[in-house]
């Protein structure tokens, strides 16, 4: 028997997490291993319909994202669309209309796949992550959130409230997604750009993956290099190489080891090479 | 323990006793004898139980039935309610956008939840809006023909199914 909470308010929330709750937000993860497996709850709390992890704005110099704005709402929004591109773009390659309709960025988040496509975009633009229980709130840097595959620092009473992302942004934002094929699918290597333009050498430089660790990752040597000295071919070429040698994938059902090394590097050195083109 | 659940289905009140946990899919075709949602892949990656929940087409595979408490939800019975089918589908008979069928009553629900937003789309937006509702029959052109007919953007080509042996 599984008793379900419909609360309205975060504090109503908070109650039901102490009774132990599993949170419910979009479940297009979390309905497929559920039927897979025929396992059942205790008690389940819908997230949904609780107006403080809705709605995009800007607060206090952040672009702040409630924890139940689907990617719907993250496609649709202005303020995404103006801040944080990356994260659009990496929205419209997750699932169809659909899941976009119903998937959420804190469900993307708690769910902890390494293969979750607005991870690394959070990664690169450098976002914490508001989280909240019945014993209080914390901020965390989303950098940190993940210790180990598909996990979280996340306590089973807590809850993410919001996203915030730090502004300005940084002026280049690039979101590549490799999988099978163009629309739906789930994800080979995913790479996540962003850097401040500067006369000499791009500065500020995030560079993180998906798809090819147990988390989702930066690539701070990558990035340090990249930073390190005026944008040409050569130092294209050379990321490339640093990327293959900085990353360990696995082969699984989607991909190959091999692939995925050989595909992020080149993924990068062709980032490059375009912002030498037209920066 | 089941629990009573009440929603708006397909325009009216409708109350089930379920597992909060159980999908709507289920709820629709076993508890409300609504079989026009078709059970595909069962993990949201083929689109055929596409309903609508307030006024979004959602996988009703995915959706737990305590989700939808007070919810507007529309299926495929819900297009057609007096037996009259719709312009939608009958311009998908006509134009060929429905072959084997498997997949039509989550396709139409699909772009029946398009069309409410844009109801002049361009194919590409079609295309996109779709790529998660897998037709294995059409090859999608006669869909999105079948689309643009009926938003004016295309003249009727009619029946093209040929008559065989006569």
């Amino acid at each position: 028997m599984t008793l379900s909470f419909t609360p309205r308010t975060l504090a109503e929330a908070h109650a039901a997490l102490a009774r132990g709750a599993v949170k419910v937000a979009g479940a297009t993860d979390l309905m497929v291993v559920d039927h897979a497996s025929g396992r059942s709850h205790n008690a389940v709390v819908d997230l949904l319909g609780i107006r403080e992890l809705r709605g995009i704005e800007v607060i206090d110099g952040r672009l702040a994202m409630g924890a139940c704005s689907t990617f719907t709402d993250i496609r649709g929004s202005e303020l995404v669309a103006r801040h944080a591109p990356l994260l659009r773009d990496a929205a419209a390659t997750i699932g169809a209309a659909q899941i976009q309709n119903r998937a959420t960025l804190g469900g993307n988040i708690a769910n902890a796949s390494p293969a979750g496509d607005s991870l690394p975009a959070l990664l690169a633009l450098g976002a914490s992550i508001v989280v909240s229980g019945p014993r209080g709130r914390r901020t965390i840097a989303y950098d940190v959130f993940h210790p180990a595959y598909r996990s979280t620092v996340l306590e089973l009473d807590e809850l993410i409230e919001r996203v915030l992302i730090p502004l300005p942004t940084p002026s280049i934002q690039i979101f590549r997604k490799i999988g099978a094929r163009e629309a739906q699918a789930i994800s080979k290597v995913v790479v996540a750009f962003s850097a401040n333009a500067r006369a000499s050498a791009l500065a500020d430089v995030r560079l993180s993956m998906g798809s090819i660790a147990a988390t989702p990752i930066r690539l701070p040597p990558v990035e340090a290099l990249i930073g390190s000295e005026p944008l040409s071919s050569a130092l294209a070429e050379r990321a490339a190489v640093l990327v293959e040698a900085s990353i360990t994938p696995i082969d699984d059902i989607r991909s190959t080891a091999g692939y995925r090394r050989h595909v992020a590097g080149q993924v990068v050195r062709r980032i490059l090479l375009n912002l030498l083109v037209q920066p | 323990m089941s629990a009573i659940f009440r929603f708006e289905l397909n325009g009216r009140p409708a109350e089930v006793s379920a597992e909060p946990m159980a999908r709507v899919l289920d709820v629709l075709r076993r508890d409300l004898g609504l079989t026009g949602s078709k059970e595909g892949c069962g993990e949201g990656e083929c689109g055929a139980c596409t309903v609508m929940v307030n006024g979004a087409a959602v996988c009703a595979c995915l959706v737990p039935v305590f989700q939808v408490e007070g919810a507007r939800t529309t299926t495929i019975e819900g297009l057609a309610p007096s037996g009259e089918l719709t312009e939608l589908q009958r311009v998908f008979a006509i134009e060929g956008g429905a072959q084997c069928g498997a997949c039509t009553p989550g396709m139409i629900m699909t772009i029946r939840a398009l069309l409410d937003r844009h109801p002049k789309p361009t194919r590409d937006q079609v295309r996109e809006h779709v790529s998660g509702t897998l037709c294995r029959c059409t090859g999608y052109e006669r869909i999105f023909r079948a689309v643009e007919v009926l938003t004016g953007q295309r003249e009727a080509e009619g029946a093209p199914a040929k008559v065989h042996g006569k």
